[in-house]
């Protein structure tokens, strides 16, 4: 809960200032829906109640990340929000944006250049992906467990945009990956790395992949497919054949 | 298609007659009801008696021998046609390499073929009829084992083992000396540990650099709630040792604010709330580094051991024996460097630890 | 054999070809002896008799698409950078293990279905080998004269594990690598010697150069070569003892029904080799197996999460994972239990099945020869052990797996742990029970059967007003079939005091040997079958039941 407000003190300094005058319009939206949506849990002036940490500081990189995985607004306890289907139009969540970054200042909205694959190195991105992310999310993000219930998602059908905000904003128990621990060329690097072998045009040369699970998922293929088959088969060559007449 | 046909495609008077109530073999008997009746009659396929019913059976045998021959065509043919570079969309496969795809559907069925082809044929063409074989026992007959008991003891006692004592104890001696010539020869399979375990690379003075961005690491860099891995200054990974040296050296950095370390000693060796803890597992030296930056616990994804960074890196659940060792950190020139190396053996545990 | 003399002689008055080639053979060889005793050898007919056979052809798929591997492998740890055909590793650093792999799957044409093939076929040998194992248990064909035959297969089994665990660490990708981390650690745990052995195995600190080339001589001429002895032993046992045979009517210890190898064997045999391979390839063909593209090459400090061993290490991964963390500090030493216990545990569970057979044998004292296989319901109480190890085996499994269970599931991973470390001393035990009662069940069911026929379903109303199920009564080969088992009396201690008045002393083993022989064959263990008498009462006096 603290994290919001620590993050002002200590985060690195690329953020964008508190601007009231530009955006005065899509705060002032932010805030109703606000009210309606999100005070409940994260009290009326975003500074936290006891079921919601605060927003100040949080940037809207984080919101743009929460409320357009839809994980925001969050439907019940329990060890970790779920991505789910997302409630708001595209304007409400940039409104909701304006709105929770003019409480204080934070990591923004990445700009589409920070996440295109262009000028990305898959295989550094790979690298990268392997010695900070894998460990939680797998080697292609699939996903995995953390202790007591909670969960590294799978990033598979991920929006790269909604990827580069997760690594800038820490959510929930995933840590942030701020300039300091990862520059702009490595996440770019990892988001174009992911697309290549995450998104719906990933090959998978050998066949079915099975969840790129590994070895647990192709242990049970190869019991049920593999030796199923081979017993059905067996039970063929070893059958009674039919005979000419019933006894 | 049913191999044996109907009943009514069998000419009647090739039918078998009524099944005889009568087996071969031990008949009920008011004393044992129970007893073994003996083989079954046997009871014809349609191919035994039926002769179109056969010479179907032969032409399904045949046409799984010429599928199979087909198949092994077009195995050829796609290994020399199919670049290996293709990819194409199949479902529910997703996008597969295509060669893949058809070399081994072609294999597949040219094998699976033949063996239809020749169960099929031993099924419906070969006599199906029981036989059956008599067992021996296993066991040599009495006779058989006296004379191989009276060679052995003529055998043994030409050789005089018995009575000379010397012989046999000094060539059991020799025999069980000499493999140890080959347990020696394996001595230089590699060096002895030394000191190889107890130290890492890590000084006083060496500056951390990121390992994602190659930079030295400033505390700025460093975030509440971030997750940074940092490898010694001086360490390239198109280095010879690279990987021997990550092996030990590998490291986690995460910054907790200084009110939630609940451990004195880990505070002191922090630079304002950035600790930095090794990143190889106490139980079997897997990189952990699931950091969850909530409850400050860092889980390894081998065997779940779970640790407290924020209390000295103790071990709270799973299979690791002893807490995760921290690097005494400071900060110089303004970017973070060692205070000092580890004071204890990083990785899995070991004998001499201590 | 043809014996075609005088009807087709050559012009020459020779015999055939064929015949001439057998009488060279034979007159150096000696073959034709071998053939008369083997050529007409019968073999009796189930599907179950053909685990064995999924097992014998995959292994030889192994040995076959393997020695293809071995032509574009390079076993060797030397460091390059990747320019081959697969985008996302380019320009990225791995060892040429890891980089012969690559090209193998994206380079040579067929070799990414070579690789697959090879990989598929070891996992189905090691379930083959497993699910045979059981088949052989649970009808007690491991009883003599087949005690020997059943140490070679269970040898066969974990040589197999091994060759298995050493084949997939080849490539040095960042799962197998993290596996042979792991080893490295359990070496390092080990009292007195363990930083020793961990150095001379890894020629240094660890990964140092030498594993993967080490790990490839063992796993492509060592192991495969004691494998390759055990399997011809195992095979020639078969053949010299006979298979065994389920019972039924003609069959007794004394015979072997079925057919002959020649031809029928021969033909569903050979043939099935090929319905093997067959189905292995299309497996191949549509579903992949460790891509380690995908994976990327090792290094010690990355890792993955959902990091497994092949299925057939998998319990053993269960033992570590669900291990509390115990160390021992004293003098200078730690001893680390939370490593040392479960690889301790990891044998003795292998150990406990695989001796099994002659603890049976031992309570049994049963010396004879046993063909006829056991129905399992008929021994319940081996019956049961062998459910209650199948569960402490699976309960490890899902040990091994248990980040997998958590995330598809949405369970805590700490919860599962703490399940299945409990389970896995209570689960075998409530198996046991439940399975003994349940055999138990079925012998009573039996029972009734024989004396008061099959429930036929059919509804009869007799002309009091009574409705009944009409009972079918069972045919000679079945009745035989439900009575021919042998139920013996437990084994007797004795009288306590001999006939001076002395007391009798009783080893502690005697003991232990009666008491378990009680388990056995005691009351509560067996339902008397039923006998000659009772049917007869039965089937003489009452018209119907």
């Amino acid at each position: 809960m603290s994290t919001g407000g620590a993050y002002a003190a200590f985060a690195p300094a690329d953020k964008a200032q508190a601007d009231d005058t530009a955006q005065s319009l899509a705060i002032k939206e932010g805030k109703k829906l606000f009210a309606v949506g999100c005070a409940s849990c994260h009290g009326t002036g975003g500074q936290g109640t006891s079921d919601g940490p605060s927003l100040v500081g949080v940037g809207a990189a984080a919101v743009d990340f929460q409320v357009g995985t839809g994980r925001m607004p969050a439907q019940q306890p329990g060890a970790q929000v779920p991505r789910k289907k997302n409630i708001y139009t595209n304007a409400q969540i940039d409104q909701l944006a304006a709105y929770v970054a003019s409480l204080g200042a934070g990591p923004t909205v990445p700009d589409k250049e920070q996440y295109s694959p262009d000028g990305a190195n898959i295989g550094k991105g790979g690298e990268l992906f392997r010695t900070n992310c894998a460990q939680c999310h797998n080697f292609t993000g699939k996903g995995g467990a953390l202790t007591d219930g909670k969960y590294a998602p799978t990033l598979e059908g991920v929006d790269p945009k909604h990827i580069y905000e997760a690594m800038e904003t820490g959510p929930q128990n995933m840590p942030s990956f701020g300039d300091g621990s990862l520059s702009k060329q490595n996440k770019k690097d990892i988001i174009a790395y992911l697309g290549a072998v995450n998104g719906d045009e990933s090959e998978s040369p050998g066949g079915l992949d099975l969840g790129g699970l590994g070895p647990v998922s192709e242990g049970l293929f190869g019991y049920i497919f593999g030796l199923g088959a081979l017993i059905a088969v067996a039970i063929w060559v070893a059958a009674r054949t039919t005979k000419a007449k019933k006894s | 298609m049913s191999e044996t046909g109907r009943h009514e495609d069998v000419p009647e008077e090739t039918l078998p007659g009524e099944r005889e109530t009568a087996h071969e073999g031990a008949v009920a008997t008011a004393e044992n009801p129970f007893a073994d009746p003996g083989l079954p009659p046997h009871e014809h396929r349609a191919q035994d008696i039926d002769d179109r019913a056969a010479r179907r059976s032969e032409r399904t045998v045949a046409l799984l021998f010429v599928v199979s021959m087909i198949a092994t065509v077009a195995f050829i043919a796609s290994y020399v046609a199919i670049p290996i570079e293709q990819n194409v969309y199949i479902w529910p496969l997703g996008h597969i390499s295509a060669l893949n795809f058809a070399l081994g559907l072609t294999l597949g069925a040219a094998l699976f073929c033949i063996g239809a082809g020749a169960v099929h044929w031993a099924r419906t063409l070969m006599s199906d009829e029981e036989v059956a074989d008599e067992r021996h026992p296993i066991e040599a007959a009495p006779e058989v084992k006296a004379k191989v008991m009276a060679d052995f003891a003529q055998g043994a006692k030409e050789s005089q083992v018995g009575r000379r004592k010397l012989i046999r104890n000094t060539m059991f001696g020799a025999l069980a000396l000499v493999p140890l010539s080959g347990v020696v020869l394996l001595r230089d399979l590699g060096p002895l540990p030394g000191n190889k375990l107890r130290t890492t690379n890590w000084k006083k003075g060496v500056r951390l650099v990121n390992q994602s961005t190659n930079l030295p690491l400033r505390p700025e860099d460093i975030a509440v709630g971030s997750l940074t891995f940092a490898k010694p200054e001086g360490l390239e990974e198109d280095d010879e040792e690279f990987a021997e040296k990550i092996a030990k050296d590998a490291l986690m950095l995460v910054r907790i604010q200084p009110q939630n370390i609940k451990d004195k000693h880990e505070l002191s060796w922090s630079h304002e709330g950035i600790v930095a803890y090794s990143k190889i597992c106490t139980h079997v030296g897997c990189p952990i580094s699931l950091y969850e930056q909530q409850t400050h616990h860092v889980l390894c994804p081998c065997h779940q051991s779970t640790f407290d960074l924020s209390d000295g890196g103790r071990v709270i659940f799973g299979p690791a024996g002893h807490a995760l060792p921290q690097l005494h950190i400071t900060e110089k020139d303004g970017f973070l460097e060692a205070a000092s190396g580890f004071e204890e053996p990083v990785g899995p545990s070991f004998w001499e630890r201590g | 054999m043809s014996n075609e003399t005088s009807a087709t002689t050559t012009r020459r008055g020779q015999a055939p070809r064929g015949e001439r080639i057998a009488d060279w053979a034979d007159g150096r060889l000696g073959i034709y002896s071998l053939a008369k005793s083997n050529m007409r050898k019968i073999f009796p007919d189930h599907w179950s008799f053909m685990l064995g056979e999924v097992a014998l052809y995959s292994f030889i798929i192994i040995i076959l698409t393997g020695v293809y591997l071995t032509l574009f492998f390079h076993p060797s740890m030397a460091e390059v950078t990747y320019h081959g055909s697969y985008v996302p590793m380019q320009g990225i650093r791995m060892t040429q293990a890891f980089e012969s792999t690559l090209n193998i799957s994206f380079d040579v044409r067929g070799g990414l279905l070579i690789r697959q093939i090879h990989h598929w076929a070891a996992l189905v040998f090691l379930a083959a080998m497993m699910v045979h194992m059981m088949r052989v248990f649970f009808t007690g064909a491991f009883r003599k004269p087949r005690e020997v035959n059943w140490l070679f297969g269970f040898l066969l089994l974990v040589l197999g594990m091994f060759t298995g665990f050493t084949g997939y660490s080849l490539p040095d990708d960042l799962l197998s690598g993290t596996g042979v981390r792991f080893i490295e650690g359990v070496i390092l745990a080990m009292p007195l010697v363990g930083s020793y052995l961990q150095f001379f195995i890894f020629g240094g600190e660890f990964p140092g150069h030498d594993i993967i080339p080490r790990f490839f001589t063992v796993h492509v001429l060592l192991l495969p070569g004691i494998m390759l002895g055990l399997l011809v032993a195992h095979l020639i046992l078969v053949f010299y003892h006979k298979h065994t045979q389920f019972p039924g009517a003609g069959k007794t210890n004394n015979n072997v029904v079925g057919m002959p190898l020649l031809p029928v064997y021969m033909a569903k045999a050979g043939g099935f080799f090929f319905l093997v391979f067959g189905v292995i390839s299309v497996i191949a063909a549509v579903a992949s197996i460790n891509p380690v593209w995908a994976i990327g090459p090792y290094r010690p400090d990355q890792v993955s999460t959902g990091a497994q061993p092949d299925w057939y290490m998998g319990f053993a991964e269960g033992l570590v994972r669900v291990m509390p963390g115990w160390e021992w500090n004293f003098w200078g030493h730690t001893l680390n239990f939370g490593v040392l216990i479960p690889i301790l545990i990891f044998p003795l569970v292998l150990v406990a099945i695989a001796v099994y057979p002659f603890i049976e044998s031992w309570v049994k004292g049963d010396k004879r020869e046993h063909h006829i296989l056991d129905r399992p319901r008929n021994v319940p109480t081996r019956t049961g052990f062998g459910v209650a190890w199948l569960v402490a085996y699976f309960v490890m499994l899902i040990g091994g797996g248990n980040d997998l269970w958590a995330t598809h599931f949405h369970l805590s991973i700490n919860s599962i742990t703490w399940f299945v470390r409990i389970a896995f001393f209570v689960g075998p035990v409530l198996a046991f029970i439940a399975t003994k009662r349940i055999c138990l069940g079925l012998q009573r069911r039996d029972k009734d059967k024989v004396l008061h026929g099959r429930e036929s379903g059919i509804i009869k109303r007799l002309p009091h007003g009574e409705f009944i199920e009409v009972h079918e009564p069972l045919d000679q080969e079945q009745l035989h079939l439900l009575t021919q088992h042998e139920q013996p009396a437990p084994l007797e201690l004795g009288p306590e005091v001999d006939e001076n008045g002395v007391e009798r002393k009783l080893s502690r083993s005697q003991k232990l040997r009666a008491k378990l022989s009680k388990a056995y064959y005691g009351e509560d263990n067996v339902i008397p079958k039923a006998t000659a008498e009772e049917y007869k009462e039965i089937t003489s006096g009452h018209g119907h039941h």
